[in-house]
C-alpha cells in the first residue's frame, strides 16, 4: 500500500472521532436512550472501526470489534434489549476498544488478556464465537471480494459458455466486451457472436443491446474463476457454462446462483427473455432471472431485509445528527501552529511598523498611517481566523472522563455519575491536551475523596449515586471549568491537622475556610488516610495546579460540608495572543489582559481608605474595592503613600470579585503575542507571560488574579515574588 | 476515454487507500466524502465510474447511487459499490439501485484495480 504510515495516521484520527461518537452513544444508551439512532450510531462506530482495521491487518483490533459490533447488532435487531448488565458490558467493550485503538496506534502491545476477558463478557450474551464467525473473520483478511457462489471447485479443461445479456445490460454500465477480455484471461477463448437479434436501424434503439456470444474456453481456472468473470452480470444475462463433453458436470453446475432458472436446468435459462429494467429485475420476484442466494448462505427473510433496510435509514439519522452537515478538512497540527507562530511574528512586526511610523511623526490622515491602519484590521483578522482553526470543542475530553468516573467507581465501590454541560466550549487545542491529565486526576479525586460511600450516602438522606459535574462555559474571555461532586465537602479539621501534622502550617495557625481549603494544592498533601490504589498514585493538587498554572490557567476550590466540593480551573483562550493594556509600572510596561479589566479611573486621594497602600480600599460608586498597588506586589519598589498620581484600573476575575489595580500610568491599548515565561524562565506569581514590543521591549503580561490572590495570600506583598523578580532580574542580566 | 474515478467514503483513511491506489495505476481519481458532495463532483464532470461506500453521513451509498441514476448522463456508468457487511440483502439493494457490483472491505490494491479494469476497462 502506498504511503501505509500516512494512511494509518489518517485511520487513527478517524478512530479518534469514532470513539467519541461512540461514548457518546454509549453514554446515551445508558442514560436510558435506547432508541434506534443512538443504538446505531454507536454500531456504526465500531463497525468503521473494524472496517479500516482490517485495512491495516490490525487483526487483534479486527477480532474484537466485530465481536463488539455483532452484540451491537443484536440489540439493534431487537433481539436483546438494553438492560443494565448489557449496557455494562458494551461500556467495558467501548473502553477496551478505545484500549487497542491506543495500543495500535502507539505501536505497544495490546493486553490479549483483557481483550479475551472482554470477549468472555460479549459471549455471555451471544454465545460462544461460531465458526461461522471465524469465517467473517477470514473475509478480513485483506483479500476478499467475496461472493458466496457455493460452487464447487475444480473443472480445468474446455467449457461450452453461452452468454446472452438483456437489451438493458449498458443501462448499469455494463460492457459485455470486457467481460470477454477477462474471460480471455483465463485461457484460451474462441467467441462465436450471435447477431441474430439485432434489428433493423429503424428499430435499433443503439442504448440497447441485441448481441449474444458463444464461447469456447479452454482453461485451467476453476468452475468458480469462470463465474466470477460473470459475477456482476449475474441477473442480467442468461447464461450457461458447461464443461465441454461432461454431462455430470454441467449437472453440478446447474446448482449455482448462476443457473438462471434455479433447478429447471440449460433449456430454462436459454429461453428465459430479457427483462426490460434491471432494476426490477433484481427486485421482482417472479422474475425467473433472478438468481436467489443460493447454497450454504440462505437468503434472509423479508423481515430481516426489511430491518436491514429501516437500519439503513436509521443510520442515515443518526450519522446527521451525530455529524450535522458541516464539511471540515483535517490539519497538521504542526501546520496550523506554524501559521499561528508566523501571525504572531506578523503581529509583532506590524508594531515595530507602527513604531517606526510614529518616531517619522506622520500625520494620521497621511497614507501611510491609514494603509497601515487596514493592514492591522487585516491581520487581526487572520489572527482571529487561525485562533478559530485551533480551537476545538472540549467535548472528546469530556467524554474521556466518563471511563474516568466509571472506573473510579468501579475501583473504589462507590456508585457515580457523571453529569456533562459546556460540551461545545471551544478552547485551544493546545490547552484540550494539556488539560487531560489534570481534569483526569479532579475527576479521579472527586470520586474517591469528594463522594461518601453509598451506604453513607443513603443513611445521610442523599441519593446513593453520588453525581460529579463537569461543566465548561466561557467567561470573561477564559474558559471557566468546574468540577463539581454532591460529596460530603472538605473535611476541614482534619486537612488542617494532616497539614499541621505534616509540618505545612504552625500547629497555631489561624486560617479562614478558604485558607484550608487551599492547603489542598501544597506539595506533598494528601487527605487520603490510607494511600487509595486510585488517586494516591504520587500526584497531588499541587500538581495538578503547576499543570494548570503553566498553562496561564488557575484553579480555586470552594467546598461546602455535606453538599460537596468544586474546582474551578480558568484558563486562556488561547496560548498565543492576547488583547493588552500597556501599563507603565515603576518605569516598567506592563500588559493587563483587556478581558479582565472592568474600567479605569483616577480617583481622588479622598475615595481610598485605609492606613497605607497595603490595606487600601477604593469606594467605587458605593462599594468597596480593595485595592493592590502593582509595583509593590511586583517588589519594584515600597507600596506609595499617595494614590494622587495613579491610575486605577478596576479587574474583575471569574468569579465576579473585583480588585483595584494601582498603576503609574496607562500607556497604550494592543494585541500582543504571549511568549511563555514558564518555558523560558519559570513560574512567577501574579505573571503570565511575557511579550515583546515592537520597539523591542519585553514586557510582562500580569495575571491580575493569581497577583489579587497572592497578595492576600501572603499579607505581605513585599516578600516571595521580589525574590522572584530579583532573580528574573539576574537571569536576564 | 476518461479514467475519472468518483471515490466516495466518509472515512479519509479508505478514501486514500482507494485514491492511491488509482493513481498509481494511471486512473485519475476524485474524491468525495459523502453522497451529496460525489453527487455535486458528478454534477461537475461525469466520472467514468464511481466506487462508494454505503454507510455515509448525510445520503448513505444506496440512496447516492438511486440519485446518481437519476442524472442525466449517468446511465452506463458503472458504479462499484463498498460493504463491509457481506449481506446479499445490501448488496441486491445496491444492484437495485443501480451499482454494477460490489467490493467487500478490505480488499488489497490487486483486488481493487481488478475490479475498476473489470468495469472500466
Amino acid at each position: 500500500m502506498a504511503n501505509g504510515n500516512d494512511l494509518l495516521d489518517t485511520f487513527y484520527q478517524e478512530c479518534e472521532d469514532l470513539l467519541v461518537a461512540m461514548d457518546e452513544g454509549l453514554r446515551e444508551l445508558s442514560e436510558g436512550e435506547s432508541d434506534p439512532e443512538t443504538i446505531n450510531a454507536i454500531f456504526r462506530a465500531v463497525h468503521s472501526i473494524k472496517g479500516g482495521a482490517g485495512a491495516f491487518d490490525l487483526t487483534e483490533l479486527v477480532r474484537f470489534s466485530h465481536r463488539f459490533e455483532t452484540l451491537l447488532d443484536e440489540l439493534r435487531a431487537g433481539r436483546m434489549t438494553a438492560e443494565e448488565d448489557l449496557i455494562e458490558v458494551l461500556q467495558f467493550s467501548g473502553d477496551h476498544l478505545g484500549d487497542l485503538v491506543t495500543a495500535a496506534r502507539n505501536g505497544e502491545e495490546s493486553d490479549t488478556e483483557a481483550t479475551e476477558r472482554n470477549l468472555g463478557l460479549i459471549n455471555k450474551f451471544l454465545g460462544p464465537e461460531k465458526s461461522s464467525d471465524e469465517e467473517v473473520e477470514i473475509e478480513f483478511e485483506p483479500v476478499s471480494f467475496d461472493f458466496d457462489l457455493g460452487l464447487a471447485t475444480g473443472g480445468a479443461g474446455r467449457h461450452a459458455i453461452t452468454f446472452r445479456p438483456t437489451r438493458d445490460v449498458y443501462q448499469l454500465g455494463h460492457e459485455p466486451f470486457r467481460i470477454l477480455r477477462e474471460l480471455a484471461e483465463l485461457g484460451t477463448l474462441e467467441v462465436t457472436l450471435d447477431a441474430s437479434e439485432v434489428p433493423t436501424l429503424d428499430d435499433l434503439d443503439p442504448e440497447e443491446n441485441y448481441l449474444s456470444w458463444s464461447i469456447l474456453l479452454e482453461t485451467e481456472s476453476s468452475d468458480q474463476a469462470i463465474q466470477e468473470v460473470f459475477e456482476f452480470v449475474d441477473g442480467l444475462c442468461t447464461l450457461e457454462i458447461r464443461p465441454e463433453g461432461d454431462a455430470a458436470e454441467g449437472a453440478a453446475l446447474d446448482t449455482t446462483p448462476f443457473d438462471l432458472a434455479a433447478g429447471s436446468g440449460v433449456s430454462a435459462a436459454t429461453t428465459v427473455e430479457p427483462v426490460p429494467a434491471p432494476v426490477e429485475v433484481a427486485a421482482a420476484p417472479e422474475a425467473p432471472v433472478v438468481s436467489e442466494p443460493t447454497g450454504s448462505e440462505p437468503a434472509p427473510p423479508p423481515a430481516a431485509a426489511e430491518a436491514a433496510q429501516a437500519a439503513d435509514a436509521r443510520d442515515k439519522q443518526g450519522k446527521q445528527k451525530a455529524k450535522g452537515s458541516n464539511a471540515s478538512i483535517r490539519v497538521d497540527l504542526e501546520r496550523v501552529d506554524k501559521l499561528v507562530n508566523v501571525v504572531g511574528e506578523l503581529v509583532i512586526h506590524q508594531a515595530m511598523l507602527f513604531q517606526a511610523l510614529e518616531n517619522m511623526r506622520l500625520s494620521s490622515g497621511s497614507e501611510l498611517a491609514t494603509g497601515l491602519d487596514e493592514l492591522s484590521q487585516l491581520s487581526r483578522e487572520i489572527q482571529e481566523s487561525v485562533m478559530a482553526i485551533r480551537a476545538q470543542q472540549i467535548k472528546p475530553l469530556f467524554q474521556r472522563m466518563f471511563r474516568i468516573v466509571r472506573e473510579a467507581g468501579a475501583a473504589t465501590g462507590k456508585k457515580a455519575v457523571l453529569e456533562t454541560a459546556g460540551e461545545m466550549t471551544e478552547v485551544d487545542t493546545a490547552v484540550i491536551e494539556k488539560l487531560a491529565d489534570p481534569l483526569t486526576h479532579m475527576i479521579r479525586n472527586a470520586v474517591d475523596h469528594g463522594l461518601e460511600a453509598p451506604d453513607k450516602r443513603v443513611q445521610i438522606g442523599k441519593a446513593e449515586t453520588g453525581t460529579i459535574r463537569l461543566s465548561a462555559a466561557h467567561r470573561s474571555g477564559r474558559v471557566a471549568i468546574t468540577i463539581a461532586d454532591d460529596g460530603a465537602g472538605i473535611n476541614r479539621p482534619k486537612v488542617k491537622s494532616i497539614a499541621i501534622e505534616k509540618g505545612l502550617i504552625p500547629a497555631d495557625a489561624d486560617l479562614t475556610d478558604a485558607e484550608i481549603d487551599n492547603l489542598l494544592f501544597l506539595p506533598g498533601f494528601s487527605t487520603a488516610s490510607e494511600v487509595s490504589a486510585l488517586s494516591g498514585r504520587g500526584v497531588g493538587m499541587d500538581v495538578v495546579k503547576n499543570a494548570i498554572q503553566s498553562l496561564g490557567g488557575r484553579v480555586t476550590i470552594s467546598s461546602r460540608p455535606n453538599e460537596g466540593t468544586s474546582f474551578l480551573v480558568s484558563l486562556p483562550l488561547t496560548l498565543a495572543v492576547l488583547d493588552g493594556m500597556v501599563v507603565e509600572v515603576a518605569g516598567h510596561p506592563m500588559v493587563i489582559p483587556i478581558t479582565a479589566i472592568v474600567e479605569t479611573l483616577k480617583p481622588p486621594k479622598q475615595d481610598f481608605h485605609g492606613l497605607d497602600s497595603s490595606d487600601w480600599v477604593l469606594s467605587v460608586r458605593g462599594t468597596y474595592v480593595p485595592v493592590v498597588d502593582v509595583g509593590a506586589a511586583l517588589g519594584f519598589r515600597t507600596a506609595k503613600d499617595d494614590p494622587t498620581n495613579s491610575v486605577v484600573i478596576i479587574i474583575e476575575d471569574e468569579e465576579s470579585s473585583r480588585t483595584a489595580l494601582l498603576v503609574d500610568g496607562i500607556q497604550d491599548q494592543r494585541q500582543v503575542v504571549i511568549k511563555s515565561l514558564e518555558e523560558n524562565y519559570g513560574h512567577i506569581d501574579g505573571v503570565a507571560a511575557a511579550t515583546v514590543f515592537g520597539d523591542g521591549r519585553v514586557a510582562l503580561i500580569l495575571d491580575p488574579s493569581s497577583l489579587v490572590e497572592q497578595i492576600s495570600r501572603v499579607g505581605d506583598p513585599s516578600n516571595g515574588t521580589r525574590i522572584a523578580m530579583e532573580e528574573r532580574h539576574a537571569a536576564t542580566a | 476515454m476518461s479514467r475519472r474515478v468518483l471515490v466516495v467514503d466518509d472515512s479519509a483513511s479508505v478514501r486514500r487507500l482507494i485514491v492511491g491506489t488509482l493513481r498509481m495505476a494511471g486512473f485519475d481519481p476524485v474524491e468525495a466524502g459523502d453522497g451529496e458532495e460525489a453527487l455535486a463532483k458528478a454534477r461537475e464532470t461525469m466520472p467514468s465510474a464511481v466506487i462508494t461506500d454505503q454507510n455515509m453521513p448525510r445520503l448513505t451509498g444506496i440512496e447516492f447511487i438511486r440519485a446518481f441514476r437519476q442524472m442525466p448522463g449517468s446511465a452506463g456508468v458503472p458504479v462499484i459499490f463498498l460493504s463491509t457487511e457481506n449481506a446479499d440483502a445490501v448488496k441486491q439493494q445496491a444492484r437495485a439501485a443501480g451499482a454494477i457490483g460490489w467490493m467487500t472491505k478490505p480488499f488489497d490494491d490487486q483486488k481493487l484495480l481488478g475490479v475498476v479494469k473489470k468495469v472500466l476497462g
